[in-house]
């Protein structure tokens, strides 16, 4: 749509712009001066420079970290796309199955991501978890407690029963807006299924499917409740995600300059996927 | 005035999902069975139902243990309760403590929902119907405050509300949940806006319509649907979200999700209240989910399919 020229329109966003300075520019400037700051309690600070950024740039426990989140992002979005369109091409498209469908598969978005943890805490204990009762039961040995491929395993799982949803939904959202047309186009040429699903439904999920796995990526990245919850950030470090260590060293061991700091790194790090996300977008939108 | 409702009218339409387009009867069955089966398979439904299992088999453990009492989930493996009791449940209900988590988390959840939803209306707006300077680079930076880590955050807000004097109100949460509402109910806005005709707005401006009465009588009803699913959006991040909301209270305003860590004890943990107390917070979801079913795919693909 071309919009007109109008800087007046300025006002309009103003109420926004206070708001989201308030909660969003104020709390980030505490957070830069602190980053450079170093304090010895009683509120008395000293000039750090660009010491706490060195040390965590240069420290094995970030890096370990990042590198957990990676990997994790990198396992969940390998099986939750795929996964999600899959159930989204079977999914029904008229009838009653339709809103029961959607309500059931919406449910676990809905949840408190602390419940989700519970709930997977609960359901994966080998004592009292139906999970963890039967998979012990046919004979595997499975721990999350105290074994770190286990509790991979439960996280990883975890994510995917919560989050695998949102892909489905924005699938069928994409496939439910492919005109009548072309499938009988498809049907009058003989089209087989998967010619159908590669040169139809494919492309016209283009766009839905960019804002899922941007969106996975970027809430995968900053994951932090859910495997609190359930492992802890434990056995060890083994599930210490960047958001976990974080509040360890900042609220935790209140290392005001290093958490700071790894903030801001860690921001910076979103600010640029955040960027490539938006470039992205306003370029697929451009060519449409 | 005429012209108007015609314009009106045809915006109707267009808002209406596109129906089968004119082909003849039997294309069309045909083209229908293809899409409701996906292929040619009987067996179609196998997957969303296994997945729904798969979905459903936590939660349903959840509910079958907050009604079992505490011996009998420690002490053996049932697959439903087998002594039933309500005794989880009336806990909850009986002691302020208890419920009064659940009021503090939809008060602050209604407040986060009318706060994000009123001053996204008019952002929204001007982003989809205005270019004015530095408009593009705004829309990012709202973009990066929903992609922002809670985590960074939670100290500093910590400190802000502090010295404001904030710290364990309602309102406190309201406004730190707004960093990542405010944006993503601005999306969702802009989403839905940008699909209602521009003509819309002229016509009504040249028959004499302020803006302010074009807004709320005409706009307003026009984008009732994307109204909808930004609250529900708005209700959902702010329900499920935690780490800012225990950071931000103490005890007067303390939601339900942080009061369910209350459950472990010096006398071990009690599963059978955590999982009731789980169970609870499931509903307020449940029951707003119904409302909004055919639109949340369009809520999470930010107005844009």
């Amino acid at each position: 749509m071309d919009r007109t020229w109008n800087n007046k329109a300025w006002f309009m966003v103003l109420p926004v712009l206070v708001l989201v300075a308030f909660s969003a520019l104020i709390p980030l400037m505490t957070v830069v001066n602190y980053s450079v700051q170093d304090t010895f309690g009683n509120n008395q600070f000293f000039w750090a420079g660009t010491e706490w950024f060195e040390e965590i740039l240069h420290s094995d426990r970030f890096w370990q970290a990042m590198g957990r989140n990676l990997i994790f992002s990198a396992i969940i979005l390998a099986i939750e796309v795929p996964l999600g369109i899959f159930v989204a091409l079977n999914m029904p498209r008229s009838g009653w199955g339709v809103p029961v469908c959607l309500v059931l598969m919406a449910l676990p978005l809905l949840i408190p991501w602390n419940v989700v943890g519970t709930i997977w805490q609960v359901f994966g204990r080998s004592d009292i978890g139906l999970l963890g009762y039967y998979v012990n039961a046919i004979g595997i040995d499975y721990n999350y407690v105290r074994d770190p491929i286990d509790a991979w395993v439960t996280v990883i799982i975890m994510d995917i029963w919560h989050w695998t949803s949102l892909v489905v939904l924005l699938c069928y959202a994409g496939l439910v807006s492919i005109p009548e047309a072309y499938y009988q186009a498809a049907k009058i040429d003989g089209a087989s299924r998967w010619a159908v699903f590669r040169y139809i439904q494919l492309p016209k999920m283009n766009r839905v499917l960019l804002i899922a796995v941007l969106l996975r990526f970027m809430d995968s990245f900053m994951i932090y409740t859910e495997p609190f919850v359930v492992t802890g950030g434990g056995p060890g470090n083994s599930t210490t995600f960047l958001s976990i260590d974080l509040v360890k060293i900042a609220l935790g061991q209140f290392d005001l300059g290093p958490a700071a700091a790894m903030s801001i790194v860690y921001f910076l790090i979103v600010l640029l996927l955040s960027w490539v996300f938006y470039t992205v977008m306003t370029n697929y939108d451009a060519e449409r | 005035m005429a012209e108007l409702r015609d314009t009106l009218a045809t915006a109707r339409t267009e808002a209406e999902p596109a129906g089968a387009p004119a082909a003849s009867a039997n294309q069309a069955a045909v083209a229908r069975a293809m899409r409701r089966r996906g292929d040619e398979s009987r067996f179609w439904w196998l997957t969303p139902t296994l997945y729904i299992i798969f979905l459903m088999l936590p939660i349903y453990w959840l509910i079958n243990m907050s009604f079992k009492t505490n011996t009998e989930i420690v002490t053996t493996m049932t697959l439903y309760p087998h002594a039933p009791t309500l005794r989880n449940y009336q806990i909850i209900f009986s002691d302020p403590s208890w419920y009064s988590g659940y009021i503090n988390s939809i008060t602050y959840v209604v407040m986060n929902m009318v706060i994000s939803v009123s001053v996204a209306l008019p952002a929204a707006y001007a982003f989809s119907r205005y270019r004015f300077l530095g408009d593009k680079h705004l829309f990012f930076w709202l973009l990066t405050n929903r992609m922002a880590p809670p985590a960074v955050f939670a100290l500093p807000f910590f400190q802000l509300y502090s010295a404001f004097g904030l710290i364990d109100t309602h309102i406190a949460v309201a406004l730190a949940h707004c960093l990542f509402n405010v944006p993503l109910a601005v999306w969702i806005l802009e989403g839905f806006m940008s699909g209602v005709p521009k003509e819309i707005d002229e016509t009504a401006y040249i028959d004499g319509y302020s803006f302010p009465r074009f807004f709320f009588k005409i706009f307003m009803p026009l984008i009732a649907s994307g109204i909808g699913v930004a609250a529900f959006f708005c209700f959902m991040f702010s329900w499920v979200e935690l780490l800012l909301a225990r950071t931000l209270t103490t005890t007067d305003a303390k939601p339900i999700a942080a009061v369910m860590t209350r459950t472990v004890s010096a006398s071990g943990m009690d599963w059978g209240l955590l999982a009731a107390a789980g169970v609870l917070t499931l509903i307020p979801g449940a029951l707003v989910i119904w409302f909004v079913r055919n639109y949340i795919a369009k809520g999470f693909a930010l107005g844009r399919v």
